[in-house]
């Protein structure tokens, strides 16, 4: 069979849609795996992950511990909060201490863009990318483009909307990188002070009139405006970027049209979307969630599936 | 390389036959029995008996499903490739349910402790039983062994036996590669 082209999951930008599809056909296995009245399978029996989660999360975390159970894997968690990072030890030394207690797999969520790649290039271990700073958040993209494409099937031509903070969002980014591979059309719509630099340069295009772009599009993906990135400030208030960019009823009745919504979460009712539309037919925010469960199984076992099984004689 | 025909249509048609026979007379009306044929190539063997079950004893409602067992396998990280689940299709219980196992060849035994694992996830079964149609003796791995078995045959270690099913009756056939 077909296998993963890389031995980390470090951003979308090294997958390719090969890898993609493996990854997809694999989760569909598990979701069914995960429906079953017992949701537990040994493949990992013999495999140790360590979650090193440098930066607050709920979903993530618990949707990776989940999914390392479910594979039968033996985990441990670290935060740093609790930890000797508080001590001054540094990332590599953390990762090489954990990994001298026979660890074989790391997940990291670091606030530092970059820091899966430094660790696999520094540590002897399966590195797999759980969020790192404002750059890329691999396994988020994917399911909701699995999510995505469960309803919508073949994403080739298909006009997916990114509404909300593009420039702080790692989700963003990994999005339009997996979106371009499948084959979808991507547009943006925020206000112009969070568009990142370059965007150009990914063949996106940006409308400001969200209207205009709610009537383009199959699917919108909405975003968090992520004040704890924001070092000064990018709109006036919350109110206004509600009124702007916020999804609501009024907004959707406008477009005379129905569109799959999405949302990685958490959520600011009131602010980028209302509790109305969260809860509406069209909302596909908690099949996300469920697929991420199926999703992150399908990358920890395609990538553990590499590591080759020696035993010492 | 060499084929040799072991079994033609005709005669597995007889086989079938007798398999369903075989199968009736344990379970008679099939109140509490399901049928699973194993991926991937359990599910086109299933597909046949089925076949011989709604031509020959239309009255009979056999509960059937896909079960595959591809993530209880030991072989994990034991080879150079990815190994690659396919779907599994069970819409009911099998808790306190008679399981009949279905696969076309038993060789090494492995890919049925696989799948009787497997089936823990969906319920605990008040038995479970195999049905194969060709059982490679002399090749088993571990002890397991069919109650139900179209033919059985000695090979050598790197024969292959090929069971090509066609789209009708008529069209299967089953041979050796050596």
């Amino acid at each position: 069979m077909d296998q993963l082209s890389v031995n980390h999951l470090l951003g979308i930008k090294s997958l390719t849609k090969k890898d993609i599809n493996l990854i997809f056909n694999t989760a569909s296995h598990f979701k069914e795996v995960i429906n079953r009245p017992i949701k537990k399978v040994p493949t990992l029996r013999d495999i140790t992950i360590a979650n090193l989660f440098f930066e607050n999360s709920t979903r993530t975390k618990i949707s990776f511990e989940l999914a390392e159970k479910r594979l039968g894997a033996d985990i441990i968690n670290f935060s740093s909060s609790s930890s000797s990072v508080k001590k001054g030890e540094s990332l590599i030394d953390t990762v090489n201490n954990i990994l001298a207690m026979k660890v074989d797999m790391i997940v990291l969520r670091h606030p530092n863009p970059g820091s899966s790649l430094l660790l696999s290039q520094y540590t002897d271990s399966c590195i797999v990318n759980a969020g790192d700073g404002s750059h890329e958040h691999p396994t988020q993209a994917l399911l909701d483009s699995f999510s995505l494409y469960e309803n919508l099937e073949d994403l080739k031509g298909k006009n997916i909307l990114i509404v909300g903070d593009i420039l702080h969002s790692r989700v963003a980014l990994s999005n339009i990188y997996v979106l371009n591979l499948l084959g979808a059309n991507v547009k943006l719509s925020c206000p112009l002070s969070l568009v990142p630099k370059d965007i150009e340069k990914l063949n996106l295009s940006v409308e400001t009139d969200i209207i205009k772009a709610l009537k383009w599009c199959d699917a919108v993906n909405v975003l968090r405006v992520q004040r704890e990135r924001m070092l000064k400030s990018y709109f006036p208030n919350n109110r206004e970027y509600s009124m702007l960019f916020g999804l609501d009823i009024n907004k959707l009745n406008k477009i005379k049209k129905d569109i799959l919504i999405l949302h990685p979460g958490p959520i600011n009712r009131g602010v980028e979307i209302t509790s109305d539309i969260v809860e509406s037919n069209n909302s596909i925010i908690l099949d996300q969630v469920e697929n991420g469960v199926a999703i992150r199984m399908a990358i920890i076992y395609l990538l553990a599936s590499k590591m080759n099984f020696t035993i010492n004689e | 390389m060499s084929n040799k025909i072991l079994l033609d249509s005709e005669k597995i048609e007889i086989i079938l036959r007798r398999l369903v026979y075989q199968l009736i007379e344990n379970h008679k009306n099939f109140e509490n029995t399901v049928l699973l044929g194993l991926q991937p190539r359990g599910v086109f063997f299933i597909k046949q008996i089925l076949e011989i079950f709604k031509r020959d004893h239309p009255n009979l409602q056999i509960k059937n499903g896909i079960l595959d067992y591809t993530f209880f396998r030991d072989d994990f990280r034991r080879s150079e490739k990815t190994l690659s689940a396919s779907s599994s299709k069970i819409d009911f219980s099998i808790e306190n349910k008679n399981v009949v196992l279905v696969d076309d060849v038993l060789f090494t035994g492995r890919s049925i402790k696989a799948a009787m694992s497997s089936i823990d996830t969906y319920g605990r079964p008040k038995s479970i039983e195999l049905l194969v149609l060709i059982d490679r003796r002399f090749k088993r791995e571990i002890p397991i062994q069919a109650n139900y078995c179209g033919a059985k045959i000695d090979t050598f270690k790197g024969d292959r036996v090929k069971v090509v099913w066609g789209d009708k009756l008529k069209d299967n056939v089953i041979y050796i590669e050596s």
